[in-house]
């Protein structure tokens, strides 16, 4: 057990270690793209007094290196600033968005893990069967259709017809029922643009394990093929599939900005590509922050967890 | 229910095809190849049947497509006829034609991409398991904090500063690829550089790049090319979200993933003509990991036909 | 259409005082829109989907810069003087307005309007609420309109505002949509305050996402603001708005991808309103920038564009063909009978020749940003050109950076103007030498010499003829190729009923629809 304390304490290290460099790359990339804040509020109605006077009170003057520093000694003591852009401090524009965020993730992750765990365990167990083919065809076509898309598809299906709405208005009064029902096809999106990739990797690591001695060996012994499967195979295939769960979970996170799009969902990933066209320095480095602790700490769990369901590993150092 | 009898439909046609297709390759493969041509499953002799047909149709565009790649040649959203099978775009450009160059220019384009992104990734992935020390630990960290970085907003970001020509497309979306293949060669290859074999190649003085190219790569082989079907099929869809995202190909050239992007209101109206592009891609997809899935397979060792 | 003021001739006075007609504007509705008309009910949850709007958006007036923050200020808002629906100025908080030599004007402030926090609007309010947008310090995208300003100070309940030199269309500026009366502490407003004195109060407000409103009980004008209830959303995607519409979420959208606009239609749960104006999609040419610099040159491009299919295929018929004439259709000196310029081949080479070209081969910089479909246009430019010799090479820049990086810094680019009620505010902006946004960077001596002529000249006919010149110098001598009109296009629930006229000035009934409108 402690072999574990000691790798989550080092991966932790590692992991602000990651923070730092990521806030360096987007910070110094924010810096590259072209025009500042002063200009991209202003747009087309520049002038240079204007943008002048706008750069002043905005204090982009300093040169890029101070800001930095003046920001990253902030976050230090746990102040994220106030956007420029809205003057609104960034925890309580973020604070919102963040549970909203969570929320569609989780919400997808609960749909998608069991089923393309169910389908995957089905698949294997059924391997080269028409339903293993159907489901694998099925499943890699619902990734080869972009988001929006598919968004668009589940609309004209499910809310023209009046099952679900088509955007998703959400309040924090609202019971948890309505929640559901509301977000129910952005979640139903992100399930289908997940759960292919899942899939895939349960049914592979499972019939990758179907040839070693130790299968056949229960085979010879006439353990039936669901138990193998289940009790046999499952378990130690646990840990690319736990990987690969981490991976997606980050995503459903991290990377949705289009579904939050199409269902004018408020998310972070939306405020984030905002702020970047908008040269919202502390809102994004903020926003990336969050993202990237999240892709930090799933994979942290990710490899404890495999660690754990794998006693080899554990006692390997 | 259209669309599901449509889909049994070309399933029901696609057993025969794939059937004569692997007859034929049996006959025609030399004689070493036979044998997996036999062994193939119609699945795998699909898929390889379609990336012929792509290929085909990417090569000969010019010849194929009945009207040029750019030409307005009617009034937009022509129905489908005789002149124009499968109407006209929102230009008024012939759809069948935008299509088939769209063949060559995306499938050129994601090829590149992956492939790109994959010399990148496996050869660093590798070079970093084998050396170890500081070395393996700086690209690891570095990598570790790119892969942090959302890839479509990192992407979007690269893009808008350094321009949206072909060639920073593949150059940004391959650079972005190569932190995912990275990972997984470096993990792979770290179960190769530990094996007795290659301590012995070391001690016999072997090179590294002796050591990458004869040893290591081979036996990491399998799932770098698990994850190059997936990849492959991905580029086209970043090429999609990012035109979502109002950063796209540049215009007049024909590719699937803007295609969808510039059609995809229309489905909103029921009408199929985002389907096409989008069809193109599902079924490029499919087909390659059909293909893919059987390599694994055969590679798995496991025998058994199920 | 409207009478205007200058047709029964005009005095010094009449340009001076009162209500200034801006040109006669609006849409004939169509029949099936008229039979539900009827006087307007009060009551109703009023919901709007914007293809606009952005979680960055700020409050402060001088940095409006979207629809979203237009329709939202115009919702809890009053300005001093509103563009009525038919193009006349009438007073808002101003309630009238005079000046005897165009110099020294003087706003006389509506007594009795109180903000929404209780407050009495004052003449102090008002100054405060102007000079937010003048001085060094101002950071107000109208900053320049406060140049010729040299003082604004109280005098009683008047407002005196004193500029450098005589302008007959001061007031119009004041119509802007940036200058909101707000209340000011110590002669200064609280920028990110949305306190007002408009027909409804702010409940709640996130930026990018809807704000909600409740209607103000106290609302000065007893015949506006009908809805018990205003929610703004903001839903950039357009297939997002179209089905929010569809499925009854929303009650009003903007901004309808053409290609759509007839499938909409045919589906009969809408209305759509298509509201020509001024408004129209340019691309301008740096005239000083080889081989722009040869009218010739200019002219081979201009004979090389399809104008009606543009129309056509980027509008959706939305719209109508322009002769590269920034002054439209809803202008006062509109000059109709302009020789057409038709999509002519043989012609552009013809001009290529004369430029001593055989062929010609230039670069053109789109994004969506300029327009919604800038791209596409250029591709359609790009098709027709060739016709004629002329290879337009299209570079599509990212949206990203569009206004910083490649209008007026690349030499052949694609633009958008909103189009303006008053023929000397559009040609001091964008075609006056050396003028902010003369984004072609043109210089023609015998038009700015009219262009100043003709601000105090106020013989109609004299007037109507040095405009009508202008017009046709920018046409035929010009740097910027305006292929079209564009019309404002939305789309309402089949409840929704509107006034007869709807503006032309700006989109969305010139930003009032939340208290021009109401439910049937």
């Amino acid at each position: 057990m402690n072999a574990v304390l000691v790798m989550i304490a080092q991966r932790l290290a590692l992991g602000v270690l990651t923070l730092f460099v990521v806030s360096v790359v987007i910070f110094g990339a924010t810096e590259l793209l072209p025009g500042d804040l002063a200009s991209a509020l202003l747009g087309q109605t520049a002038t240079p007094e204007t943008l002048a006077a706008l750069r002043t009170q905005l204090g982009l003057n300093d040169p890029a290196p101070v800001r930095y520093w003046a920001w990253l000694t902030g976050v230090m003591q746990g102040d994220f600033g106030t956007s420029l852009a809205t003057r609104r401090p960034i925890a309580d524009m973020l604070s919102a968005r963040l549970g909203n965020t969570i929320f569609l993730a989780l919400y997808a992750a609960a749909i998608a893990v069991p089923l393309s765990l169910i389908l995957g365990v089905l698949a294997a167990l059924w391997r080269n069967s028409l339903f293993d083919r159907v489901a694998n065809a099925g499943a890699l076509s619902a990734i080869s259709f972009p988001e929006f898309f598919v968004a668009y598809i589940l609309i004209f299906l499910l809310a023209q017809s009046g099952f679900f709405p088509s955007m998703v208005r959400i309040s924090p009064a609202m019971g948890l029922g309505d929640k559901l029902y509301v977000t129910f096809l952005p979640a139903l999106t992100l399930t289908l643009v997940v759960t292919a990739h899942m899939m895939r990797m349960t049914r592979a690591a499972i019939i990758n394990l179907l040839a070693s001695p130790y299968i056949e060996m229960a085979r010879l012994k006439g353990v039936s093929p669901l138990r193998i499967v289940l009790r046999h195979a499952l378990p130690n295939a646990l840990a690319p599939i736990i990987n690969v769960i981490a991976i997606n979970l980050a995503y459903l996170i991290t990377g949705v900005v289009v579904v939050e799009v199409v269902f004018v969902y408020p998310g972070l990933g939306q405020l984030m590509v905002d702020s970047v066209a908008k040269r919202d320095i502390a809102v994004v480095q903020a926003i990336a922050l969050i993202f990237a602790s999240a892709y930090v700490l799933l994979n942290l769990t990710a490899d404890v967890l495999s660690t754990l369901t794998n006693p080899r590993l554990m006692r390997r150092k | 229910m259209a669309v599901l009898v449509f889909l049994a439909v070309a399933i029901a046609a696609s057993i025969p095809l794939a059937y004569g297709f692997r007859m034929a390759l049996m006959r025609a493969a030399p004689h070493h190849m036979a044998a997996p041509a036999r062994d193939m499953p119609l699945t795998a002799a699909f898929g390889l049947l379609v990336i012929l047909l792509y290929v085909i149709v990417a090569a000969f565009a010019p010849v194929l497509a009945p009207f040029p790649e750019r030409a307005v040649v009617g009034v937009q959203f022509q129905p489908w006829d005789g002149t124009h099978l499968l109407g006209t775009d929102r230009l008024g450009r012939d759809m069948l034609s935008r299509l088939i160059y769209g063949a060559r220019n995306t499938v050129g384009i994601a090829f590149a991409t992956t492939a790109l992104a994959f010399i990148v990734g496996s050869l660093l992935g590798i070079w970093a398991a084998l050396r170890g020390g500081w070395l393996d630990q700086v690209l690891s960290r570095f990598v570790d904090a790119l892969m942090a970085i959302p890839s479509l907003i990192f992407a979007l970001l690269l893009l808008t500063i350094f321009g949206t020509s072909v060639t920073n497309l593949i150059l940004v979306i391959a650079a972005v690829d190569a932190t995912r293949v990275y990972r997984i060669a470096r993990s792979v290859a770290q179960g190769v550089v530990v094996m007795d074999y290659i301590e012995a190649a070391r001690l016999r003085g072997e090179g590294n790049w002796y050591l990458i190219r004869h040893e290591i790569l081979p036996n990491a082989l399998a799932p770098l090319v698990a994850e190059f079907g997936l990849r492959f099929c991905f580029v086209f869809l970043t090429i999609s979200s990012l035109s979502f995202l109002g950063l796209g190909i540049q215009p007049p050239m024909a590719d699937w993933g803007s295609m969808v992007r510039d059609n995809a209101t229309l489905i909103t109206f029921g009408n199929v003509t985002p389907l096409l592009p989008a069809g193109a891609i599902a079924l490029l997809t499919v087909a390659v990991n059909f293909v893919v899935d059987w390599q694994l397979y055969r590679a798995s060792g496991l025998k058994e036909q199920g | 259409m409207t009478q205007s003021r200058f047709d029964k001739g005009l005095t010094r006075r009449g340009v001076l005082k009162g209500a200034t007609a801006l040109g006669a504007a609006g849409l004939i509705l169509p029949a099936s829109y008229r039979q539900a008309r009827a006087e307007p009910q009060q009551g109703g949850d009023f919901r709007i989907g914007l293809g606009h709007g952005n979680s960055t958006d700020s409050y402060d007036p001088g940095l409006w810069d979207n629809l979203y923050a237009q329709v939202f200020a115009a919702s809890r808002h009053n300005q001093l003087i509103e563009v009525a629906a038919d193009g006349q100025l009438t007073g808002e908080i101003a309630e009238s307005w005079e000046s005897s030599d165009g110099k020294t004007w003087v706003f006389r402030i509506r007594q009795g309007v109180t903000f929404h926090s209780g407050k009495d609007v004052t003449v102090e309010d008002v100054i405060a609420s102007l000079n937010h947008h003048r001085g060094e310090d101002s950071t107000s995208a109208v900053k320049q309109f406060f140049d010729p300003v040299e003082d604004i100070r109280a005098d009683g309940q008047n407002v005196i505002i004193t500029l450098d030199a005589p302008n007959g269309d001061f007031p119009y500026l004041m119509s802007d949509y940036h200058l909101a009366i707000m209340p000011g502490t110590d002669g200064k407003i609280d920028p990110t305050s949305t306190d007002g004195c408009g027909p409804y109060i702010v409940e709640s407000y996130e930026p990018g996402v809807q704000a909600t409103l409740n209607r103000n009980p106290n609302y000065w004008k007893s015949d506006r603001g009908h809805f018990d209830r205003v929610e703004i959303l903001a839903i950039l995607d357009s297939a997002a708005r179209l089905n929010a519409l569809m499925t009854g979420q929303v009650d009003l959208i903007d901004q309808i991808d053409p290609a759509t606009i007839g499938m909409l239609e045919a589906r009969g749960v809408a209305n759509i309103l298509s509201i020509p104006g001024n408004a129209h999609y340019v691309f301008p040419m740096d005239s000083r920038a080889a081989p722009f610099d040869d009218n010739n040159v200019r002219l081979a491009l201009k004979y090389a564009i399809d104008r009606q299919q543009m129309v056509d295929t980027i509008l959706g018929g939305h719209g109508a063909v322009s002769n590269d004439n920034p002054i439209g259709p809803a202008n006062r000196y509109f000059y109709a009978d302009m020789e057409p310029k038709t999509f002519d081949p043989d012609r552009a080479r013809h001009y290529l020749r004369q430029a001593g070209m055989e062929s010609l081969s230039v670069d053109l910089h789109v994004a969506d940003a300029a327009f919604s479909g800038a791209v596409d246009a250029g591709a359609l430019f790009a098709e027709t050109a060739a016709q004629a010799g002329i290879n337009i090479n299209l570079v599509r820049e990212p949206n990203d950076g569009y206004w910083d990086n490649v209008w007026m810094q690349k030499p052949f680019v694609a633009s958008y103007w909103g189009g303006r009620a008053v023929e000397d505010h559009m040609f001091s902006m964008g075609y006056a030498s050396g003028a902010a946004w003369n984004d072609s960077y043109w210089e023609h001596e015998r038009f700015n010499e009219l262009l100043v002529k003709a601000r105090s000249e106020f013989d109609e006919d004299l007037r109507r003829e040095m405009y009508q010149e202008m017009q046709r110098i920018v046409s035929f001598e010009g740097s910027v190729i305006i292929p079209m009109n564009n019309n404002y296009v939305m789309a309402t629930a089949t409840n929704v009923a509107t006034p007869e006229q709807i503006s032309a000035n700006w989109n969305l009934d010139g930003f009032r629809c939340v208290e021009r409108w109401w439910f049937a």
